[in-house]
């Protein structure tokens, strides 16, 4: 007993319009553009299941037709779930376009405005939060090199202390100006 | 059918009868906690039995009696009982901290009688992924869990929710689509939806074509496990939900899309052939998203996005397509549920203790909450994968796997692997210095945390902990669940064991069964 598989050529034509029509609408930026384009592709993917059952015949009741004459009830079977699964959350989607009216006076689906801070942050090479760690200092690597100086060098000259003080007080005090 | 085979099908219903009541109590909100409490203990204990018992083989059901190849088939096999049974841990946790935060909060702060059926619907969505053997069914657990995740993450209708809620609802019914159009395709191409017999018949049919099925069912299950680049829509709208529901979808919902490509690749397309991409995928997973991590400064958009990353190492084990890589895979994923979610439940006690999850307003909080301070501590080097911690031991088991495969884009992944445990350390322990250690720039508010959030959330760190203590059994566990899914034909025998049929009565009227399979389908369906 062979089954006749071929498909229905009109059937995978309207599956091809269904297809490339929601996918457009998809691509949309308002919700109810996108909720058109979600119930197309998924008649159209209803009607792919219909072709993967091959040919159309008669009803599938036991006793009433010769097996071979039948048509595929499996994939009518999950034709009807996935029918009342896209009628859900179709309805689902439709509420949240309206709540999404209600609140902005529009469907469009929104940026999010969060990423674009931190992107905005990143291009000016920023911090995304403020740090304790975070160098308050806008000195560069040269400047740093500049006013470091090794303590154990006495090769620049002692400025000679007016009231007395030494040395090493002196330098002390410039290097813990430094350190702060 | 085993004795025990009554047991299979208890996680999917009780929580579905759970909901039914407590929707229809919806005036009694004492009463409908106590039902969802009760339910998702069931579920637990169950969850736990049939981990125990799938060791021994799996249990499997054929529902209604009828036959398997044309009847749904509940399969219990170790991979799908071990995540059923972290899963159940998890959502009970989290359920009990969402109790405490309504009672702290009053039951105006949220349409409770909403929430709770809702949850329940939730997490029978979850468990019905995960031990349905039939690819429509698993396509029905699919749409019952996100019909439930739509709700969660829009509850209360605000502005934001409703901005990142149409973002989430249009990508998970892009990804619902395709999966429907990979059954469609399928069906086509083999005549059979039934997992078992797919594994039988799809070497039979053309190369191409089958290239061309697993490709489609990557791409679905790849949006819902967020893998790189199908990952953008993930930090945007998790961090929005409210602290419980971001915490049970970052642990369960992605997983789930996990889950379901281990179950496709290992049984149905064992030769591989997407392997090479899988590991690529998995690479930008990884760095993707701990770089994604590194820039935020919200704590809650931090930890998505090291949920992305971290993705990638189970894709990682998943591609190696070696038992050793499989087996880490799976440790890795039971780890990464409990610590994610116990993290993300961290967060919220954090923003209602500190009024804030943004890092700029944050600080000191390991003075003023120490508890907090450890609950937090834990989890997160865990999370950065400190040994002698679970992370550790996973991402260990997944970078022998890979220095065992020896392939220069395995070792490159080892490379990889452990490039971005240094990056989750570093975002992380950047995001503690912040909030617990320096001085906040404004005193924060004088609150306190409530017991009955902190305990769960204490639970669930606890439980992490016991995955180090634990690690040897599991790590065994989850070994011998790799080597059953290599071995392929347990499952198969297991299915369909006498003639390529199930044990259903349904053996000399075929027909009888597929008309039959019809108001089944469609109850399940109506339930989403």
């Amino acid at each position: 007993m062979t089954i006749d598989m071929s498909p229905n050529l009109v059937l995978v034509g309207v599956i091809v319009v269904l297809v490339t029509a929601g996918v457009y609408l998809l691509l949309e930026r308002s919700l109810s553009r996108v909720l058109i384009g979600v119930v197309l592709i998924g008649n159209g993917a209803n009607l792919l299941f219909l072709v993967a059952g091959g040919a159309a015949g008669r009803p599938p009741i036991v006793g009433l037709e010769p097996e071979g004459r039948m048509s595929d009830p499996l994939p009518q079977a999950m034709v009807l779930t996935a029918i009342v699964i896209t009628l859900g959350m179709t309805a689902f989607l439709l509420a949240m376009a309206y709540r999404s009216w209600q609140l902005h006076q529009h469907d469009e689906v929104q940026d999010d405005v969060e990423d674009r801070r931190i992107a905005r942050l990143a291009a000016r090479d920023e911090r995304a939060f403020e740090d304790a760690d975070t160098e308050e200092s806008t000195t560069t690597l040269d400047e740093e090199a500049a006013e470091t100086r090794d303590e154990t060098d006495d090769g620049e000259p002692v400025p000679v202390p007016a009231d007395g003080a030494t040395d090493q007080q002196s330098h002390d005090r410039t290097t813990g100006q430094e350190d702060r | 059918m085993s004795e025990y085979g009554f047991l299979v099908p208890l996680p999917v219903v009780v929580p579905l009868f759970g909901a039914g009541l407590a929707l229809a109590l919806y005036r009694r909100p004492r009463l409908q906690r106590i039902i969802s409490v009760i339910a998702l203990s069931i579920v637990l204990v169950v969850a736990a039995t049939l981990l125990v018992l799938a060791d021994s083989g799996p249990i499997v059901v054929d529902i209604g009696g009828w036959a398997a190849p044309v009847g749904i088939d509940l399969v219990a096999d170790r991979l799908s009982s071990l995540m059923l049974t972290v899963s159940a841990a998890v959502t009970l946790c989290v359920q009990l901290y969402s109790l405490a935060q309504g009672e702290a909060d009053g039951d105006e702060s949220a349409p409770v009688s909403i929430y709770h059926p809702t949850y329940l619907i939730l997490t029978a969505g979850v468990a019905n992924a995960f031990l349905s053997g039939d690819l429509f069914n698993i396509y029905v657990g699919f749409e019952i869990l996100l019909a439930a995740s739509y709700v969660l993450l829009t509850l209360g209708g605000t502005g934001e929710r409703i901005r990142a809620g149409s973002i989430y609802v249009v990508v998970a019914l892009v990804s619902s689509l395709l999966f429907l159009i990979a059954i469609a395709m399928i069906y086509a191409a083999t005549g059979t939806v039934n997992l078992a017999q797919l594994a039988e018949r799809l070497p039979e049919i053309d190369a191409d074509v089958r290239l061309l099925l697993q490709v489609l069912l990557l791409l679905a299950f790849g949006i819902k496990a967020a893998i790189f680049p199908l990952s953008a829509w993930l930090p945007d709208s998790y961090p929005t939900a409210p602290a419980p529901v971001t915490a049970v979808f970052a642990g369960l919902l992605t997983k789930v899309g996990v889950y379901a490509i281990i179950r496709t690749q290992t049984l149905l397309f064992p030769e591989g052939r997407m392997d090479d991409v899988l590991m690529w995928a998995a690479l930008a997973t990884m760095v993707v998203g701990i770089l994604g991590a590194v820039a935020q400064d919200d704590l809650k958009r931090l930890l998505s996005f090291t949920l992305v990353s971290h993705i990638g190492y189970m894709i990682f084990g998943i591609a190696l397509a070696s038992e050793t890589g499989w087996a880490a895979a799976i440790y890795y994923v039971a780890h990464h549920i409990i610590v994610q979610t116990g993290l993300f439940l961290v967060a919220g006690l954090i923003e209602r203790r500190g009024g804030s999850t943004s890092l700029d307003s944050l600080g000191g909080l390991a003075k003023i909450a120490p508890v907090l301070a450890v609950l937090f501590f834990i989890p997160a080097m865990n999370l950065g994968g400190i040994p002698p911690l679970s992370g550790f031991l996973g991402k260990v088991g997944l970078l022998q796997a890979g220095v065992q495969d020896g392939s220069a884009l395995a070792l490159t992944l080892v490379v990889g692997g452990v490039v971005t445990s240094l990056l989750t350390l570093y975002a992380l322990i950047k995001a503690w210095n912040k909030a617990f250690w320096q001085t906040p720039p404004e005193p924060l508010p004088e609150r306190t945390l409530p017991k009955g959030m902190v305990l769960p959330a204490g639970a669930l760190v606890v439980l992490g902990l016991a995955l180090t203590f634990g690690a040897g059994p599991l790590y065994g566990y989850a070994e011998r669940a790799s080597q059953a899914l290599s071995d392929r034909s347990t499952y198969v025998t297991a299915v369909l064991p006498q003639g390529g049929r199930g044990a259903g009565e349904s053996v000399d009227a075929t027909r009888e069964a597929e008309s039959e399979a019809t108001p089944t389908a469609v109850a399940t369906g109506e339930e989403g």
